[in-house]
């Protein structure tokens, strides 16, 4: 047992683990220090002060985040010099910040406008000089606009403590210190994956997704003429989006989205989920392939798409062990303008495709030059789940109301095992349970893998014995875990067949897309993860059709257009290839 | 770990062979003899003194070189380099000229000169001017407060100057790089 040491909190005595930090000695009696650069998740750099409080003997504030409680310490959270201190700090970050809250994509969810709100900031004493840089608004994915930085730092450890990426920085120094890549240059030409994550964890709207809601809107306008429009859906939105609406975290609320979408005025509304599962037939099919000889393992899984440009950056020399399959959003896209285009009779020039998404890096995968179409790209917009629930409520949908309705055909059904594909090793248990029928001829006796799920950062590993032969997998979410993962198996520690990679931590449930926690929940927390995690495993326990290959519509699409899973025409429709791209990352 | 691919898609050695063709010999040797110490990093700033030194200045191919060689995330290496008033990001021009904004200088006007000369210029404090000849920078106080407000041009002394002394000055010293050229060629 580790030792205790009593300190005092505004009078009253505590006893705390030693090692407590201040701010968490407080929490635990159930007061609240205000603080802004901290994160629960990530290193500890006191760097805002917002959390400062006052503590007998010093002449000066300390920082409750950084200082660590000791024996006989008697500490004050809310005396007037700190309440004054407090406030003052805040006013001089909004004092060089600008001051158009109502216009911006934070209104509302803004952790610097919800502090100067609580701190009681109504007035502004300290006007000056503000700092004024340009918008880095050329990005595929993310956007940096560095005039709504407060320097937290968040941001730079996300990047490079759970990313592993270390694309940001800090540049020049005092008033001009500015965040970005290596040479402020643009994001796309910078080491970026587009993760996303860094819009995660920003308090403020210094970085935010590329918006793609205005072309989805006008997509949409009446009267429509040329356009038919579809949307289609991530598994990993119905597990979040109700948290925009105020329902408890980890809601799933499938049937109530598709309503949603029906009443916005999309003209068929399908399901990733059915490519998710088409990936597991192309992907099964591939891993067994190498598996008779040919081709190079472990075969890495290739949905995320900040892991692929991780890939192509960082580990460029693996790239023959990615899966060629595109991602599950390639497929239902390109499907779309080729099998659904076919049977409407559409050209598909005039079919709009719109993506919705848990991940920011998704619209760079969009934009990717290998996914056209005769010139055209196969998905026209990509909006996360925070742009679609803007739109919702923009539209006036009273989401919490809507009845449930169902997707459309021949792309909205999908088995249990495309729906845990947003949960990070959701795709290893879907692979495996289609894998284990094509060695075994039979499903799996149990088909829930609990040995590869769980949403915390560890690299989960299970091997598991299929018609004599025992296979080895391995799970990593996070690029930082990834890259541990990856030196063990460069290294030859490690002897996969298989290994499950995706970018964010906890999977596309806590993607760089997903809807920001309530202020006070903090993005990569444990519980909002498993709640999310759970949403979707329990979609998946309640279906009755739980295998890829049991999916009929994706059976009926081998049958009346692809032929055999890698076929030549799925090869071409299906698969994608990985060039090795600069600037390389630091590994 | 099979590896059965055929063609490698393995771009580094590739792109250290264009690294290390950036970078003399002796930054080369000091690098390579401490990458696989532990805590390297923390040679960055040596060097990238080392480079200074050798260049001048410190170019984007040259940090990149150092980022990637030293494996050290090129955010932070340009991070680093932007934070210290040490390091120069852009090439030095032929003469430096150093304004004094120490106090008798100051209250002697030096600030209308400074104005005058980035008009003149063209450029602000820290940058070069497009020829390549001239770099402003900024200092405090060089001694010689008798003759406020001073400019030193290279190691000469210039003052009391006013701003309309400034266009003169500089056409000087154009007048002395273009006899160089005449003289030297290759300068």
């Amino acid at each position: 047992m580790s030792q205790m040491i009593s300190l005092k909190i505004d009078g009253e005595p505590i006893l705390v683990p030693a090692g407590t930090t201040v701010m968490d000695a407080a929490e635990t009696l159930g007061i609240h220090i205000p603080r802004l650069c901290y994160h629960p998740e990530l290193s500890l750099e006191g760097n805002c002060r917002v959390c400062v409080v006052q503590v007998e003997g010093f002449d000066h504030c300390l920082a409750s985040c950084a200082t660590t409680a000791w024996e006989g310490m008697e500490v004050q959270t809310n005396s007037p010099v700190i309440r004054e201190a407090r406030r003052d700090i805040v006013e001089l970050l909004l004092d060089n910040h600008p001051k158009d809250c109502q216009t911006c994509d934070r209104d509302g969810i803004c952790e610097l406008q919800n502090l100067a709100y609580r701190m009681g900031v109504r007035e502004r004493h300290f006007e000056g000089r503000r700092k004024q840089f340009p918008i880095d608004d050329a990005g595929a994915s993310v956007v940096r606009n560095a005039e709504k930085c407060i320097l937290c730092g968040r941001c730079i450890r996300v990047c490079g403590e759970v990313q592993g990426v270390f694309n940001l920085s800090q540049h020049g120094r005092g008033f001009t210190t500015v965040v970005g890549p290596a040479n402020l240059a643009p994001m796309d030409e910078s080491a970026c994956i587009q993760c996303g994550q860094c819009v995660s964890v920003c308090p403020t709207a210094a970085f935010l997704e590329q918006d793609h809601t205005e072309r989805v809107w006008k997509a949409l306008g009446f009267p429509r003429t040329d356009k038919h429009v579809v949307v289609t859906t991530a598994p990993a939105i119905r597990a979040a989006l109700g948290e925009a609406f105020g329902l408890p975290m980890g809601t799933p609320v499938t049937g109530k989205m598709v309503t949603a979408l029906r009443r916005m005025g999309f003209d068929a509304i399908f399901d990733v989920n059915f490519s998710a599962d088409l990936t597991i037939m192309e992907e099964a099919h591939e891993l067994l392939k190498r598996l008779e000889g040919g081709g190079p393992l472990p075969l890495l899984t290739s949905c995320s798409p900040g892991w692929v440009s991780f890939l192509e950056k960082f580990y460029p020399e693996l790239i023959p062990h990615m899966s060629s399959c595109k991602s599950p959003m390639q497929m239902q896209s390109t499907l779309i303008k080729t099998y659904y285009a076919q049977q409407k009779g559409l050209d598909p020039k005039d079919i709009y495709v719109v993506s919705v998404m848990p991940c920011v890096a998704k619209k760079f995968e969009a934009a990717r030059p290998e996914h056209v179409l005769d010139g055209m790209p196969t998905t026209d917009a990509v909006i996360t789940t925070r742009e679609l629930a803007q739109m919702i409520k923009s539209y006036g949908i009273d989401f919490t109301r809507l009845p449930d309705s169902d997707f459309d055909h021949p792309l909205g059904t999908s088995s249990g095992a495309g729906d845990i594909f947003g949960a990070t090793g959701g795709v290893m248990e879907a692979a495996l349970r289609t894998a284990a029928f094509k060695l075994t001829g039979k499903n799996l006796g149990n088909l829930e893998l609990t040995e590869v799920r769980g949403v915390t950062g560890e690299i989960r590993e299970a091997s598991i014995s299929l018609a004599g032969r025992t296979l080895n997998v391995a799970v990593a979410n996070g690029l930082q875990n990834a890259k541990v993962l990856l030196e063990a198996v460069k290294r030859g520690e490690k002897d996969y067949h298989l290994i499950e990679i995706m970018a964010c931590p906890g999977g596309c449930i806590c993607g760089g897309g997903q809807p920001y926690p309530p202020i006070g929940t903090y993005t990569m927390n444990h519980d909002l993860a498993r709640a999310r995690a759970k949403a979707l495993y329990s979609i998946d326990s309640a279906k009755t059709l739980r295998c890829s290959h049991d999916n009929p519509d994706v059976q009926k699409l081998y049958a009346d257009f692809l032929g055999e899973p890698l076929s030549h025409r799925a090869h071409e429709l299906l698969h994608t290839h990985y060039t090795a791209r600069t600037p390389r990352g630091i590994r | 770990m099979s590896d059965c691919c055929p063609c490698s898609t393995d771009n580094w050695p590739e792109l250290e062979r264009g690294f290390r063709a950036m970078l003399p010999e002796d930054i080369l040797a000091f690098i390579d003899a401490h990458r696989h110490q532990e805590h390297s990093e923390s040679l960055l700033i040596a060097t990238l003194h080392q480079v200074q030194a050798h260049f001048g200045h410190l170019g984007p191919g040259h940090l990149e070189a150092v980022a990637q060689l030293m494996q050290i995330p090129l955010a932070k290496v340009t991070g680093v380099a932007t934070f210290y008033h040490y390091f120069r990001l852009q090439p030095r021009g032929r003469y430096l000229i150093n304004v004094c904004l120490g106090t008798a200088c100051y209250v002697k006007g030096a600030e209308k000169v400074a104005q005058k000369l980035q008009d003149e210029l063209g450029i602000r404090f820290g940058e070069t001017s497009k020829d390549g000849i001239f770099s402003l920078e900024s200092t405090r106080c060089v001694g010689t407060c008798g003759l406020a407000p001073v400019v030193m041009i290279g190691d000469e002394v210039h003052g009391p100057l006013t701003p309309s002394l400034v266009p003169g000055l500089l056409e000087s010293y154009l007048a002395r790089a273009a006899e160089d050229l005449v003289t030297d060629p290759s300068r």
